[in-house]
């Protein structure tokens, strides 16, 4: 099952790559990771999306926090959260098809960000689903370039 | 106030630590830290290899129990002394690696010996640093020997750009260290203790499983009164012999691929497993679905990642393991639940059992005329001892007949390379265990294979007049990989061969040393009495019954009880 971690560490040269040594050595997946310096610049706050059964699951975030550099690993998609990721794509834009692909960016609630006689570069924002949809739906119209960031995640704040 | 070299501020920390011997090998990039050291009372020892250097801290480190701390140049010095550092890092053994740097302007430039050596030993130490900013020198270091011995412990490494070592600094009074991000539960959860004692009452075959963590963490005395209160028969790991009286009755020796036939049986059969220190690694318990199949299983163990690993526990106990088996005793002493005589009488049955699988295939060893058996070395070599001795080994045969054969009362008294399996191991760690303790008798159990690739270090004991014993058991094989080709591999004896040995005597006497030879079983006892009466360093070159094999054994992937017997 797919799980979205919110891990906070030490914004210290080498931390990352503790993170990222820890997954490939011990065969864990990363299937996307996102890393920024927090409010505190000596903290940094990683959002890494994995995925293993519970026993895995465990595992991982065992072995995060016995890092040294690790201050703290949170399981958001334990419990209710939101998520983001952002892309920016190159679509092709032909007389035939700009303006369809316009309307697609619209429904998405996306942003054209650069403009070309042949292209428009969009930015969407939304959860991987949405991404992945949109990817769907311009793949057809012709997609020159893709970059995505990959998700952040938020736990939603309580209720009450 | 006065500043002072960053050199001398790293010998301030090291005596602050009550460092009194280091190992290394010096080179440009630790030049001024050797050239201060000249003038400390830190007892510095020039080693032939950088291995032999971080082996013989780490043999020093499970010695006393402090932490063991080694000193190596930049480059190809740092890169020596990597495989030793994991054979620590596997052993969760507490130590301070050194290593000199190229100055910071040159980082990243391919400079002569550079090396990016806290990249490379970043998987196979605790943490590692590189001290970019000499203000932060004192306290990476006083860090450093914190998180080595404390929690589980392991190897850190500090990485010494030069320029950084030769800046001015000031010298901080120290403080208690307190990391946020570091913080080892110590104290069991008393929940967790009562719930594990209940499961212990209601268990008519509890088995108690040790391993390292009860030597590190210094609880055979807690684990003995716990296994003799409740009549609990107990095994050992290779790295928990010693952490448990290997003549007490309720002893069964260690466990797993080649343990004896009562441990296996009786994790097998037992149907409450109290697993102390120990992380249920592979040589322990062949086929996972097979291993104590029948058995509720607590497991104490400070590093929360070493629970539900390998093995679904049913009670974690999360502590050091000192803490949760006095917390265990305590609550057994408090109980009204509890009383001993009832408890061992309940046991009663359960101890007949073990005891009867004892019996029925207790180690042994065929015994062929004149040929030297391995076995026999061993045994006489406990008995000429009473014991009392610091066992070092190699891997492989040699380390197994040891842990069999051998029966170790005292914790810290069998140092050998469990988790990572180096050879090379033993001659490095017995000089360090012999700088520790200068009048116990210190042997390294050899193979005629693993004693080569650390024989160099003949000359830093001859140097610094540790006179260890090296007990070679020849054979002129590569014996463990040997036995595996000759039951697995159709006796395609691939690579295994040694067709060139040298002669050990005379190596020996050309190292300043004594050699001695047995080639029949009646040499084996005045060779080893001549041996431990000889004040030098002495290497006993025992030929032994060529293609004797290490028995029982469990093939690998097979279930522990199915055993491959003498």
């Amino acid at each position: 099952m797919k799980h979205t971690l919110s891990v906070l560490l030490q914004n210290k040269p080498g931390a990352l790559s503790r993170v990222t040594g820890l997954f490939s050595g011990r065969g864990f997946n990363i299937e996307s990771l996102c890393v920024a310096e927090t409010l505190d610049s000596k903290v940094s706050c990683m959002t890494l999306v994995t995925h293993g059964d519970d026993g895995i699951i465990e595992q991982i975030t065992k072995q995060l926090h016995k890092l040294i550099d690790v201050i703290k690993v949170t399981d958001v998609s334990e419990g209710e959260f939101v998520e983001r990721e952002m892309v920016l794509i190159r679509v092709k834009a032909e007389n035939t098809t700009r303006a369809e692909v316009l309307r697609v960016i619209d429904i998405f609630r996306g942003k054209v960000v650069d403009v070309s006689p042949a292209s428009y570069s969009v930015e969407i924002t939304g959860p991987e689903s949405k991404i992945n949809a949109v990817i769907d739906i311009l793949r057809p119209i012709g997609i020159k370039e893709i970059i995505r960031t990959g998700t952040i995640a938020m736990a939603r704040a309580p209720k009450k | 106030m006065s500043k002072i070299t960053g050199s001398q501020a790293i010998i301030k920390c090291l005596q602050e630590e009550g460092v009194d011997t280091i190992f290394g090998f010096p080179g440009g990039a630790v030049i001024d830290l050797y050239d201060e050291l000249m003038d400390s009372d830190i007892h510095d020892l020039l080693v032939r290899h950088e291995q032999g250097a971080v082996h013989a801290a780490d043999g020093y480190a499970r010695a006393t129990g402090k932490v063991g701390v080694a000193l190596l140049t930049s480059g190809p010095g740092a890169t020596n002394g990597v495989t030793a550092i994991a054979t620590a890092y596997m052993d969760s053994i507490p130590l301070v690696v050194l290593t000199g740097q190229v100055p910071r302007a040159l980082i990243g430039n391919d400079a002569f010996q550079e090396v990016d050596i806290v990249g490379i030993t970043r998987p196979c130490t605790k943490h590692n640093y590189l001290v970019s900013d000499p203000n932060e020198l004192v306290s990476t270091l006083r860090e450093a020997f914190y998180l080595a011995s404390s929690g589980r412990p392991g190897p850190v490494l500090i990485d010494l750009p030069k320029d950084v070592v030769a800046a001015k600094m000031s010298f901080p009074e120290k403080k208690e260290i307190k990391m946020k991000t570091y913080q080892p539960n110590i104290e069991p959860h008393p929940g967790q203790i009562s719930k594990a004692c209940k499961a212990f009452l209601k268990a008519k075959r509890p088995v108690l499983y040790i391993g390292g963590g009860v030597i590190l963490s210094n609880a055979n005395k807690e684990l003995t009164e716990l296994a003799e209160k409740t009549q609990t028969p107990v095994t050992m790991t290779l790295m928990g012999l010693g952490g448990f009286p290997g003549t007490n009755p309720l002893s069964m020796g260690m466990l797993g691929m080649h343990g004896s036939y009562a441990s296996n049986m009786m994790v097998a059969k037992s149907d409450l497993l109290i697993a102390v220190g120990a992380r249920f690694d592979d040589r322990v318990t062949g086929r996972l679905d097979a291993f104590a199949p029948h058995a509720k299983i607590i497991h104490i163990d400070i590093d929360p990642t070493s629970i539900s690993k390998n093995v679904e526990v049913d009670i974690p106990i999360v502590a050091d393991c000192k803490y949760a088996l006095r917390a265990m005793n305590s609550w057994f002493d408090d109980s009204k639940d509890f009383d001993a005589s009832a408890i061992a009488e309940k046991h009663q049955p359960w101890l007949e059992q073990v005891k009867e699988w004892n019996d029925k295939h207790p180690l042994s060893y065929h015994d062929e005329g004149d040929i030297i058996k391995p076995q026999f070395v061993i045994e006489t070599m406990n008995r000429l001892t009473g014991g009392d001795a610091i066992i070092t080994t190699e891997v492989g045969q040699n380390q197994m007949w040891t842990a069999q054969f051998y029966k170790f009362n005292d914790p810290r008294t069998l140092l050998t390379s469990g988790g990572l399996g180096t050879m090379g191991y033993g001659l490095p760690a017995a000089i360090g265990a012999k700088m520790a303790f200068p009048d116990k008798t210190v042997i390294d159990v050899a193979g005629d294979g693993s004693i080569q690739m650390n024989i160099q270090e003949l000359a830093t004991a001859k140097q610094y007049g540790a006179k260890v014993k090296v007990a070679i058991l020849n054979n002129n094989y590569l014996g463990m990989v040997r036995q595996w080709q000759e039951l697995f591999y159709n006796k395609r004896y691939s690579a295994t061969v040694m067709e060139v040995t040298p002669d050990f005597v005379e190596l020996a006497k050309a190292y300043g040393a004594v050699g001695l030879r047995a080639k029949t079983k009646d040499e084996v006892e005045p060779v080893i009495k001549e041996a431990l009466e000889t004040d030098n360093v002495v290497i006993m070159d025992f030929v032994i019954s060529r293609e004797e094999g290490v028995f029982p054994m469990v093939p690998a992937g097979k279930a522990t009880t199915e055993m491959l017997l003498v």
